[in-house]
């Protein structure tokens, strides 16, 4: 592959207008940011902030709290509540809500009780038993949406006291169901870590694929007459992200090591990633997160967008319930309630997902549930009671929300929507 | 010589049989009867209120008609959804433009119509982007800004340039030129008359008489939801005035009279 020589401003297509500033190279880069955030496009620079105040607070509260074993604790933790947020931030891109997603994790966790342990079904047709369950309550959404112009979030409101009597009816007065410990599922979501090779190996893989990508796209893009990044800012990027991956794994393998769990919810976070960037599907549902009736004019499909985001968070809530429950070991009246939801959706949100629609991407999900789960996390090995972590919870929700709705009041100050 | 030539060849591809609309109690239109045949600019013109914008609605298969017929290209057609529309090559360009502000230029142009759905492709999608709006002569700083960052007239100019992505066979313009600065303004009635010697029917709602007189080819005047006359580019102002407001006695016609007579006197 050969590199294009030149990248002068003047002569590229798209860079043609005498107006525009040229950021070039790093120091380029760095303005390109600053104006970014002043101007309300905050992106991740709020979990940043969050992880490293969370991480000086609580290490100097308990020591332990950054210790391997207790992050790799925190990683198992997050990822079942991490698939939740995933989902939930489908829905918050349109403009919608699903307040219902704790509930549904927890019916998934009592279906799973119920056909796999109790009435011996095959672990896979359980699993499969939950899916469709959760694929049909979140056609009931889209149907109250798209026939009736219900807001979501008052017919997941209701669903999430429907839901959760549905938990309650399927456990019935024992309350709670344990999972057998020597199966794949409950190994799964409580011992099943990758060998110390392997993890290393896979860290390598996301500064490759960016090299690889961003070489293919500055070709692509240089014979197209269009201007591209400077192939140093990319190796430095690419080269940054390998060396912070890399440690992360080496400091995780003094412990117990990476959790597949973990693994496989970055997987989905990269296949929801793509399918959100990548694709028409993904393009559609920005479109009508930002403005319903131009996409409709456009000739998207907008029901069915709707439908498609509702379904997907609800399926992704109940995978969100099976791995919870694997984690515990158990179904139990207690599974979803409580903080789950609005853990998932703060999640979302602190991760950069607008709750006005039309704005975030997935890693919101994965960057926002290691805010959440560290705060949980750092506040159990303080020993408060719930009573405290729910209060202290709840404030954390509320920030993420002010910083939100400041962001969008920065933008529209600056003509960014 | 030319146009005259054009003018026997060119085939009635829209024609609209006793359209009428009620919201409620009110009738938008009724009755409304328009050609459009490929290769002219067919002006609609009228006060606010007299339903070009519902008219343009039910072509676009926004608002389906209470009655009346659609005939497109001698078929019978019903227009019920924004995509039909499309699909049969009638383009539509907002009186509100109907865009994304928070996608950027690019996503915007190609919304619902994105090369390869599976794996976008961004960069063949930016070239083309770019070869549009240079053939419109916009000026346009960067098409990976996201919309809320241009000005009226730049949106404008990507509404416009977004319509003709398609290659339809008509383009419905909603008051295109309102927010445009003067040398937008004749760009994109330079365009109009472009797109007019490619073939394709243009509708054009303005409220500007000048802008409409420039360029169209006839000029359809609607007023409280009914036909009010079609008249020829050459009409006069007054004319044109007193076929929109119902009035032959106003300030147009009058300063008009007053000049004819100092001109014959």
């Amino acid at each position: 592959m050969t590199l294009p020589e030149s990248n002068s401003p003047a002569q590229k297509l798209d860079r043609s207008d005498t107006r525009l500033r040229h950021d070039e190279g790093l120091s380029g880069a760095l303005r390109g940011f600053i104006d970014r955030v002043r101007s309300g496009e905050l992106g991740l620079l709020p979990v940043a902030v969050g992880l490293l105040v969370i991480s000086i607070v609580f290490s100097i509260l308990n020591p332990v709290f950054l210790a391997p074993n207790n992050l790799v604790n925190l990683l198992f933790d997050a990822s079942a509540i991490g698939f939740i947020a995933l989902g939930v931030v489908c829905v918050l891109l349109l403009g919608e809500i699903d307040l219902s997603v704790g509930s549904m994790s927890g019916l998934a966790s009592a279906m799973i009780g119920v056909l796999w342990v109790r009435s011996g079904l095959p672990m896979p047709i359980a699993v499969t038993g939950a899916l469709a369950a959760g694929a049909a309550v979140g056609l009931v959404y889209a149907m109250l949406r798209n026939r009736f112009g219900m807001p979501s979030f008052v017919a997941t409101l209701a669903g999430l006291l429907a839901l959760l009597g549905a938990q309650l009816y399927l456990l019935g007065p024992s309350g709670s169901i344990n999972l057998p410990f020597s199966s794949p599922l409950v190994r799964f979501g409580q011992v099943m870590v990758m060998p110390d090779w392997f993890s290393h190996l896979l860290a390598l893989l996301p500064g490759a694929v960016l090299i690889i990508n961003g070489l293919r796209k500055m070709s692509l893009r240089s014979a197209a007459n269009l201007s591209y990044e400077a192939a140093s800012l990319l190796i430095l990027r690419a080269f940054t992200l390998t060396l912070g991956l890399q440690f992360a794994v080496y400091y995780l393998n003094q412990g117990r090591g990476i959790p597949w769990m973990f693994a496989i919810f970055v997987l989905f976070v990269m296949i929801m990633h793509y399918a959100l960037k990548r694709t028409k599907w993904g393009r559609s549902v920005y479109a009508v997160g930002g403005n319903p009736e131009a996409a409709r004019r456009a000739g998207i499909n907008v029901e069915r967008i709707r439908m498609s985001a509702f379904v997907l968070c609800s399926m992704f809530a109940t995978v969100g319930g099976i791995l919870g429950a694997a984690r515990l070991a158990s179904a139990s009246q207690q599974a979803g309630t409580a903080d789950v939801n609005l853990n998932a959706i703060a999640a979302a949100v602190i991760g950069g997902t607008s709750l006005f629609g039309g704005r975030g991407t997935a890693w919101a999900a994965l960057f926002g549930i290691l805010v959440i789960q560290a705060i949980s996390n750092g506040l159990t090995l303080l020993n408060l009671s719930s009573s405290l972590r729910y209060m202290i919870t709840g404030g954390v929700l509320a920030i993420a929300v002010i910083i939100d709705s400041m962001a969008r009041q920065s933008r529209a100050s600056h003509g960014r929507g | 010589m030319e146009n005259q030539k054009s003018a026997d060849a060119k085939e009635c591809i829209l024609r609209l049989r006793g359209i009428s609309k009620q919201f409620g109690a009110v009738s938008a239109l009724s009755d409304i009867e328009l050609d459009v045949h490929a290769g002219e600019v067919v002006a609609l013109v009228g006060d606010n209120g007299a339903g070009k914008s519902t008219l343009v609605k039910v072509l676009a298969g926004v608002h389906q008609p209470s009655s009346g017929t659609i005939e497109w290209c001698g078929e019978n057609v019903t227009l019920d959804t924004p995509s039909r529309a499309l699909d049969l090559g009638i383009a539509t360009v907002y009186q509100d433009l109907s865009l994304c502000e928070n996608l950027d230029v690019v996503a915007n142009l190609f919304l619902g119509q994105e090369l390869s759905p599976y794996a976008l492709d961004e960069i063949q999608m930016e070239v083309r982007a770019w070869t549009l709006l240079q053939e419109l002569s916009a000026r346009i700083p960067s098409v990976r800004e996201p919309i809320a960052a241009l000005s009226g007239g730049q949106r404008q100019t990507v509404a416009i340039a977004r319509s003709l992505l398609l290659d339809p066979k008509i383009i419905m313009l909603d008051e295109p030129t309102a927010a445009l600065g003067v040398a937008q303004t004749a760009e994109v009635l330079n365009l109009i008359e472009r797109v007019r010697d490619r073939g394709h029917g243009v509708i054009l709602i303005s409220h500007n008489m000048e802008d409409v007189r420039a360029v169209a080819d006839r000029i359809v005047v609607l007023r409280l939801g009914r036909n009010n006359g079609v008249f020829n580019a050459d009409t006069s102002q007054s004319d044109l005035v007193a076929a929109i407001t119902g009035a032959t006695d106003n300030s147009v016609s009058r300063r008009h009279a007053r000049t004819t007579a100092s001109q014959e006197g």
